[in-house]
């Protein structure tokens, strides 16, 4: 079972899978955030002393929120999505549909979470 | 444009580890659902009466440990260090780690075209998850 992978990152970013295509590679990032966030997360708390306290202030830092908020909500709101179509492969028809509806969850909720981070930074 | 749906029998397909492992990472999500809703509600009881902001509402949400709202204005958080709140949270971590480690391991897989690389970083994502799980559920119940 050999595995031939003759594709270039320049024929990979060309490829124009359009909404579900950016929902694939954002589902993805915001995976490996939440891998990398939540390892290093249980890792600070397990080890602490100077590393953890460190890794704590990256975490409050609000770029850094609004990174990792977004890679959470993303990944739960099109997790959702995918769970739905792929136990009920019939409503795949929709899947366009339920993209839009997706976006449309995600854009309010998270305008609202940037708005406070932001705010909260601001107000120290 | 109708789309024609062909449906391969679970016997023809087989059930083997990659599609086991495709129903767990539906059915871990699902249960992560319920943990985190579970997690919201708890939150939004327990600072209801003190204004809790949303950065302890989420905190509360994703993992239910009194130590994540150790800050905020909530009285008294004895209350809510009850086994019910640890076996949420304990089963939020065996589920999150578990189904992100092997998504971990999906990304792997689908980007490493070395065959060698591929099986060494298998093994170390297998020998981490159980690792991970057990430090986490450490983490959460000494805390």
């Amino acid at each position: 079972m050999s595995l031939k992978r003759n594709v270039s990152l320049k024929d990979g970013l060309r490829y124009q899978g359009k909404g579900p295509m950016l929902t694939y590679i954002l589902h993805r990032i915001g995976g490996l955030g939440i891998v990398i966030f939540v390892a290093m997360h249980i890792l600070a708390s397990l080890g602490g002393g100077t590393i953890g306290v460190f890794l704590n202030t990256i975490y409050e830092y609000w770029i850094f929120q609004i990174f990792i908020f977004f890679c959470a909500l993303f990944h739960v709101i099109n997790g959702l999505r995918i769970v739905i179509l792929d136990l009920w492969p019939k409503l795949i028809e929709h899947q366009r549909e339920a993209i839009w509806l997706e976006w449309l969850v995600f854009i309010p909720i998270y305008g609202t979470a940037v708005l406070v981070i932001v705010r909260a930074a601001q107000g120290g | 444009m109708t789309t024609k749906h062909r449906i391969v029998s679970l016997k023809a397909r087989g059930f083997d580890f990659e599609t086991t492992m495709w129903l767990f990472t539906r059915l871990s999500a699902l249960a992560m659902y319920l943990c985190a809703f579970i997690g919201l509600v708890g939150a939004l009881i327990l600072g209801a009466r003190t204004q809790m902001n949303l950065a302890d509402l989420i905190r509360w949400t994703f993992m239910p440990t009194v130590t994540h709202v150790a800050s905020s204005n909530v009285p008294d958080t004895g209350p809510w260090a009850t086994l019910f709140w640890k076996i949420n949270g304990a089963m939020f971590i065996f589920f999150a780690a578990s189904h992100g480690l092997h998504g971990l391991l999906s990304v792997i897989e689908d980007y490493s075209a070395i065959p060698g690389m591929r099986r060494t970083l298998r093994i170390i994502v297998m020998i981490l998850t159980p690792l991970m799980i057990a430090a986490g559920i450490y983490v959460l119940w000494t805390a």
